[in-house]
């Protein structure tokens, strides 16, 4: 065992460290457009640094770094309070689930605007009618001669607004078992087929949207991993996700804290023993997750792919940080739920966590049965 | 970066868990319980192949390893829940060799090595510690009394045995006057067998954990495994949150312990109050799976879910943890705010 970055791993740390501090870009300014396009700069300058994809192959452009060298990435930008670049999900899930099932053109294609920023993805998997059970999805495609029609909903789309790309999965065999009859399409959000409508959540921000799709055309060339193999394609988004973002989000939940320990030393109430007590207990969630996230990077430098142990951080995550936030606002007194303290809306936010990208429910039936082995459910 | 044991470590956790698997099985631990009295081979067994030495320097008769080997080794007596003094002569042993003197280093610490003249270690109040685990067949006691550790010799202390709910380990009420000082590190000691206990309880959770899962396959109602039902999985999902939660957070303090004492504070205090709660939440959840037959002297699962409540209670609560670990991020806030 040994908890601490090896030489490479701390040279590549300072080398970040340093980078940041000369070019950090200031504060997000307020507005959704305006921290988009802020983010979107950010990115861009990350890219002309070459900082933009380290986790990518350098044959990709990225630096070929370690898993342990991604996660000191994420952990620097929060540390820094740098905000992570606009095209997140085209870096994190996008480009390497390219990787794996591109052919040689779209690779050629796609990954490189993918990491300048110069073409945002988001992510067409979620529908009204299919959420845990995302492989029931109907959004259904059919032949037209070179093209594929496109005709169906989806939901939980982040970003589709800014976005030139959707990773998109339709169904596209309705004879074949669930599972099977999907495909996974790169399809062009800039068409007159696709309609976004905002979707306004509990906070009342729309960070998410609604897609309408009318006979939306996508070409054949834009199947990604061959048609009806969608399901497996989309796999290996989801395993991306979990992996990937998990230590983004821990760190976020680290700052949080740091600030509200901050927060409440400022305020003298660290001597109330029972706020001591619980902020001591969330504390200790918080390093739990770091450090079940490191043990999960060497198990999966060990074995290869990342396992389905990453459910596990997910779900300490989304527990913790909400715990985090409703202890917060609590804690503070009721001013944290007025307009001029930002806790309130976090809060708010902070119930999307159990939901998003797995909800806590559908975790513990992967936890259930892939990790420990027990039946399936009934 | 890497949480991987070496292939050194690895193997002393499987010669461990083959040996305790044969020597302390669930009909040893019955045994032991019913009969209020530990298989003496055992321990001797555990003696003679250098275990009760493993963490203690070379020129006290000890192997020389670190907190990391003895926190592995007790994980797995945990998991097999062995009935001897192992645990209680390994924190003794930690007190006297990271805050004992010279000379008391040179006095106690080769009987705790070879486990032939035994450790032990408890909480105190003004001279009376009220439950000390493996006190009777002790040579030595350490008494810990708020920032303050006292050595004393078995023979200079009231020792009254205890019956306690925990049949698996020997108990006693300790009194006594005197005694002498233990001149170093107290805290970072203490730290240290934090971290040796909470392994332990780690074993527990692991093995309760296993204990309901095995149970929730086999058994059926509604023609079902139970383990189908999410009622159930959802529960051993959680029994799994909670045990990988407290072994991520005891490694860390086995490896603060062994290569970063200035984490070791934070680390050690992490490590017990997760082990604690993992202890507990387990060993309750496992009881739960098993149903009625959970309830039943013969499921066995009963003896972990005791031992849990004592280790829980030794060397003080989470309540104690908690708090310690939000002044130490507050400090350490303060300072990276002011520099």
């Amino acid at each position: 065992m040994d908890l601490t970055f090896n030489e490479s791993e701390s040279a590549f740390r300072d080398e970040l460290r340093a980078w940041i501090k000369a070019n950090h870009p200031g504060e997000e300014p307020a507005g959704e457009d305006e921290g988009y396009a802020f983010r979107r700069d950010w990115q861009r300058q990350l890219y002309e640094a070459g900082w933009a994809a380290v986790h990518w192959p350098t044959e990709f452009g990225g630096r070929d770094a370690t898993l342990v060298e991604a996660a000191i990435f994420n952990e620097e930008l929060a540390r820094a309070r740098a905000p992570f670049p606009a095209n997140v999900l085209g870096l994190l899930l996008a480009g390497p689930t390219l990787m794996i099932w591109g052919d040689e053109e779209q690779k050629q294609r796609y990954l490189d605007p993918i990491m300048s920023g110069d073409e945002i993805w988001c992510q067409g998997f979620s529908e009204p009618e299919a959420g845990s059970d995302l492989a029931s999805l109907k959004s259904k495609a059919v032949r037209d001669g070179d093209d594929w029609l496109i005709t169906g909903q989806k939901v939980w789309t982040s970003g589709a607004q800014y976005s030139k790309w959707c990773m998109f999965v339709a169904r596209t065999d309705f004879d074949a078992p669930k599972h099977k009859g999907l495909t996974y399409f790169i399809l062009d959000m800039e068409q007159e087929g696709v309609e976004i409508r905002p979707l306004r959540q509990i906070t009342g921000d729309p960070e998410f949207n609604e897609l309408f799709l009318e006979n939306a055309r996508v070409p054949n060339a834009n199947v990604l991993g061959g048609e009806g193999n969608g399901w497996t394609v989309a796999l290996t988004t989801l395993m991306n996700e979990r992996a990937g973002l998990a230590f983004g989000l821990q760190v976020g939940m680290t700052v949080a804290l740091d600030e509200l320990t901050e927060q409440l030393a400022a305020a003298g109430k660290l001597d109330d023993p029972m706020i001591a007590d619980e902020l001591g207990a969330l504390r200790i969630k918080c390093e739990i997750l770091r450090l079940t996230a490191y043990r999960g990077l060497t198990a999966t430098m060990k074995y290869g792919q990342p396992g389905p142990e990453g459910s596990l951080t997910k779900w300490m995550w989304s527990q913790g940080n909400q715990e985090l936030m409703q202890f917060a606002t609590k804690a503070l007194g009721p001013q944290a739920l007025t307009g001029s303290s930002t806790w309130g809306r976090a809060m708010l936010r902070s119930r999307g966590n159990s939901i998003e990208g797995g909800t806590t429910e559908v975790l513990k039936n992967i936890i259930a049965e892939r990790v420990l082995g027990l039946p399936r459910k009934k | 970066m890497n949480f991987d044991f070496t292939e050194d470590q690895h193997e002393i956790k499987r010669t461990a868990r083959e040996l305790l698997a044969k020597r302390s099985g669930v009909e040893q631990i019955r045994e032991a319980a019913e009969s209020e009295a530990y298989d003496e081979s055992l321990f001797t067994e555990l003696r003679e192949l250098g275990w009760t030495g493993i963490a203690i320097d070379e020129q006290y008769g000890g192997a020389g390893l670190g907190v990391v080997e003895l926190m592995i080794l007790c994980e797995e007596l945990g998991y097999s829940l062995a009935a001897s003094p192992f645990l209680a002569n390994a924190l003794g042993g930690l007190m006297i060799e990271h805050a004992g003197s010279d000379e008391q280093r040179a006095k106690w610490l080769p009987g705790i090595a070879s486990g032939e003249a035994t450790a032990t270690v408890a909480f105190s109040s003004g001279g009376t510690a009220e439950v000390v685990p493996d006190a009777d067949g002790a040579a030595v006691i350490v008494l810990i009394d708020g920032e303050e550790a006292t050595l004393i010799a078995r023979e200079d202390a009231k020792v009254e045995p205890l019956t306690t709910i925990d049949p698996t380990r020997r108990y006693a009420r300790v009194s006594a006057s005197g005694g002498e000082p233990l001149p170093g590190d107290v805290a970072g000691a203490l730290a240290r067998a934090e971290v040796a206990l909470s392994a332990e309880m780690v074993g527990i959770a692991q093995r309760t954990q296993e204990m309901a899962i095995e149970y929730a396959k086999e058994r059926k109602q509604f023609d079902t495994p139970i383990g189908a039902f999410q009622a159930i999985s959802h529960r051993c999902a959680q029994m799994l949150f909670d045990t990988e939660g407290a072994r991520s957070a005891t490694y860390f303090g086995g490896w603060a312990a062994d290569a970063d004492e200035s984490q070791l504070a934070f680390a050690s205090s992490i490590a017990k109050a997760a082990a604690s709660e993992a202890a507990l939440s387990v060993t309750a959840s496992s009881i739960q799976v098993h149903g009625g037959i959970g309830f039943t002297w013969e499921a066995d699962v009963h003896w972990f879910f005791k031992r849990a409540q004592l280790d829980v209670a030794m060397l003080g609560g989470t309540g104690k943890q908690r708090a310690r670990v939000t002044q130490l991020t507050a400090a350490s806030l303060a300072t990276a705010g002011g520099a």
